[in-house]
């Protein structure tokens, strides 16, 4: 049983991540000027909605229903959607929903040696790292979202849930192309590279015979799927192969199509700033002379079931994958996607990615949080990310308290030592004391760097004023004592 | 994998079966819009002001028998001269002055060189500006609007909501359908967030207004 977050497990911590990305300024305009963008188009079109409180509290009331009530919900959508013709298949982790999806593109190609599948954005497959295995099959996975297109020429990783290139501007991605679709003659236009990716994804859209996506929202009440995208790329892979292969996390399911009222309105807005996206599709089963000859939805745990338990940590499966929290989060808008070391980065990847796995790989990850409570403000959905980052720093420092290790660490007998010299004004000034004579070593200018021990985790990533010469104490002591003379 | 099926249900079951139920379903509450506040005026007027933010082209009529000519018009603007369209298209609302194409499940090829389709829809948003197919009869099948590079989408005003819950319950009857909203062409901001019309989908929308 192999539960897996993209690639979490072999990326560097948080705080050693976020120190080169703070290093690379091109990437951090980049991402301040995207992010800008999305927000500002978000905070006119949220403006527009005089109801979009009661649209967030329905929404967080359908998801917590929804929820509690998961198994149920599955079963029905299971039975709807096999009753319109389409066949479910269950996945525990992420090789299981590998092994599926390969087994049915080897079904349906049989015989051919070179397969080659379209594939619809999904966070989901990355999660799972689908596209690796495909390779590993012999298949060749083709993205035709544009940023994820971008990301899968420059063998990157994603940096943002919903706009994945983000981190790349006009240039990076006009080199990319020239490179990769021998097209030395394009330009930076962003029309002009949206042209070249529209040229070379057509041929393919036609020819291609298997699509995978994943999905907005499956509907129990029908046993329906929604996409909801931009660009076409999304109808095309949805309508033109014979087979279509839909991975959904178990989550994505609501009751009713009428809950899509809802969720229609508050996703566009949040994600993209606009009233409703370009495209929706909405299918069930197969549609005769219409589309797929044959669809497979592969429902995916991965670790979501374990979510489930505590109602806190179950919050986090509300979430309908806007972004609108990374947009919104300081530390996301200085380090970028690609330093929290998931394919799910800001906010909501901080606490997601650090439960799907048991907090046994980003154990750092709820850490990469100023608690400034903006999230939570920008959720459609009404997720509370600080009660639940605090509630996974409390997880992780009582699994470190419980080892032998965790109990001797410098950490943990520092903050014994410190707790002992705040309780007494003599031990504590002392303290100070000791202090002010001992930074001399570490000082430069005003701010302190390289501190021995467990002071060295703190000053290795933040920014640590040096000890002034004077105390406020001792200041007001000696002004006091001025003022009596 | 019907094993894995019972573990996941199961896991479920171990985890949420005994939970207090905080919200059943239909004690939901929904507090939200969920019918326009706007006369019809108003919302027609909302729904044009939507389509033309993003990029769409209106051509508004009376009559049905108008139609044929805004079609007509929508054609020329484009430079295109033929049209393809579903085989139960009304015959009384084609253009007269324009070469007709009846997709008689034609294969993805034939589609891939047309220039125009012309079809009709299920319903409009005013509120969002988004057109509604449930892709049966004059509406089409999927890849019809998808792969030309102009869609002429022929909508009567007593088809226009001005919310997205009246647009759903409107179109309930058709839930289990094939469907497909479109709110304005085609459009990526991946480069730089720059908006850019017309990536994979059509590149042109022209809507056609009639009726009362
Ligand atoms: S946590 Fe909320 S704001 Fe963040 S992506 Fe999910 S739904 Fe959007």
């Amino acid at each position: 049983m192999s539960v897996r977050v993209g690639k979490t497990d072999r990326a560097a911590a948080f705080p050693v991540a976020a120190k080169t990305a703070l290093k690379n300024d091109q990437l951090r305009a980049n991402v301040r000027r995207a992010t800008d963008t999305i927000r500002g188009k978000r905070a006119l079109r949220v403006e527009e909605m005089p109801d979009w409180q009661q649209l967030r509290d329905t929404a967080s009331a359908i998801k917590a229903h929804t929820l509690r009530h998961l198994d149920e919900y599955l079963v029905e959508f299971e039975k709807n959607c096999e009753l319109a013709g389409g066949k479910v298949h269950w996945a525990r982790d992420a090789d299981e929903a590998n092994a599926i999806a390969i087994g049915l593109i080897r079904q349906y190609s049989e015989g051919n040696s070179h397969v080659e599948v379209i594939k619809v954005k999904t966070m989901t497959s990355d999660e799972v790292q689908m596209n690796v295995a495909l390779e590993a099959a012999g298949i060749t996975p083709i993205e035709t979202d544009l940023a994820d297109m971008i990301v899968q020429m420059g063998h990157d990783e994603p940096s943002h849930i919903v706009v994945p290139a983000l981190h790349r501007n006009r240039f990076e991605v006009r080199d990319l192309f020239r490179e990769t679709m021998h097209r030395p003659e394009l330009t930076a236009e962003p029309e002009d590279l949206t042209g070249a990716a529209r040229a070379y994804l057509r041929e393919r859209f036609l020819k291609v015979k298997i699509g995978v996506s994943g999905a907005n929202f499956a509907i129990a009440e029908t046993g329906g799927v929604c996409v909801v995208e931009s660009e076409g790329n999304g109808r095309m892979c949805l309508t033109m192969p014979d087979v279509l292969i839909s991975l959904i996390g178990v989550e994505k399911v609501i009751p009713r199509f009428e809950d899509l009222e809802v969720f229609l309105q508050l996703l566009p807005r949040s994600a993209t700033g606009e009233r409703m996206n370009p495209y929706n599709s909405l299918w069930c089963g197969v549609h005769a002379g219409d589309g797929p000859k044959a669809f497979h939805v592969i429902l995916l745990d991965n670790g979501r079931t374990k979510l489930l338990h505590d109602e806190m940590e179950r919050e986090t499966l509300e979430c309908i994958r806007c972004g609108a929290c990374l947009n919104a989060c300081p530390v996301y808008r200085e380090t970028g996607g690609h330093a929290y070391g998931s394919i799910y980065s800001g906010p909501i990847g901080a606490i997601l990615s650090p439960q799907l796995q048991s907090l046994e790989h980003s154990r750092s990850l709820p850490y990469a949080s100023t608690l400034c409570g903006a999230c939570y403000e920008v959720c459609p959905v009404k997720i509370n990310i600080p009660e639940i980052l605090i509630h996974l720093r409390g997880r992780v420092v009582r699994e470190d308290q419980a080892t032998l290790g965790g109990k001797l660490a410098v950490e943990n007998l520092a903050m014994q030592g410190a707790a002992a010299a705040f309780q007494s004004q003599r031990r504590y000034e002392a303290a100070q004391r000791l202090a002010q004579a001992g930074q001399m070593l570490f000082r430069k200018g005003d701010q302190l760097e390289n501190l021995p021990g467990m002071a060295g985790g703190w000053t290795k990533y933040r920014d640590l004023k040096a000890i002034p010469k004077q105390s406020f104490r001792d200041w007001w002591k000696s002004r006091s004592k001025g003022a009596s003379a | 994998m019907s094993d894995a099926r019972e573990v996941i249900l199961g896991r479920i079951r171990a985890a949420v079966g005994g939970a207090p139920d905080r919200v059943a379903y239909d004690q939901i509450g929904r507090e939200y819009q969920r019918k326009g506040s706007l006369d019809r005026e108003a919302c027609l007027h909302l729904l044009k002001d939507r389509l033309l933010d993003y990029d769409s082209e209106i051509l508004e009529v009376g009559s049905e028998a108008e139609i044929g000519g805004a079609v007509e018009e929508a054609l020329r603007r484009a430079g295109e001269h033929s049209v393809l369209v579903a085989e139960a298209f009304p015959k009384n609302w084609l253009p007269s002055a324009a070469e007709v194409v009846v997709d008689a499940a034609l294969a993805t090829e034939q589609l891939d060189g047309l220039g125009t389709v012309l079809t009709t829809c299920e319903a409009a948003v005013a509120a969002t500006g988004t057109i509604i197919l449930v892709h049966e009869g004059a509406q089409g099948r999927r890849a019809v609007t998808l792969l030309p590079d102009h869609h002429i989408c022929v909508l009567a005003r007593q088809q226009v909501v001005e919310t997205v819950p009246e647009a759903l319950a409107a179109i309930s009857s058709s839930r289990r359908m094939a469907m497909t909203t479109i709110s304005g062409p085609s459009a990526t901001s991946d480069i730089e967030m720059t908006r850019i019309r017309g990536v994979h989908g059509p590149r042109r929308l022209s809507v056609v207004l009639y009726g009362e």
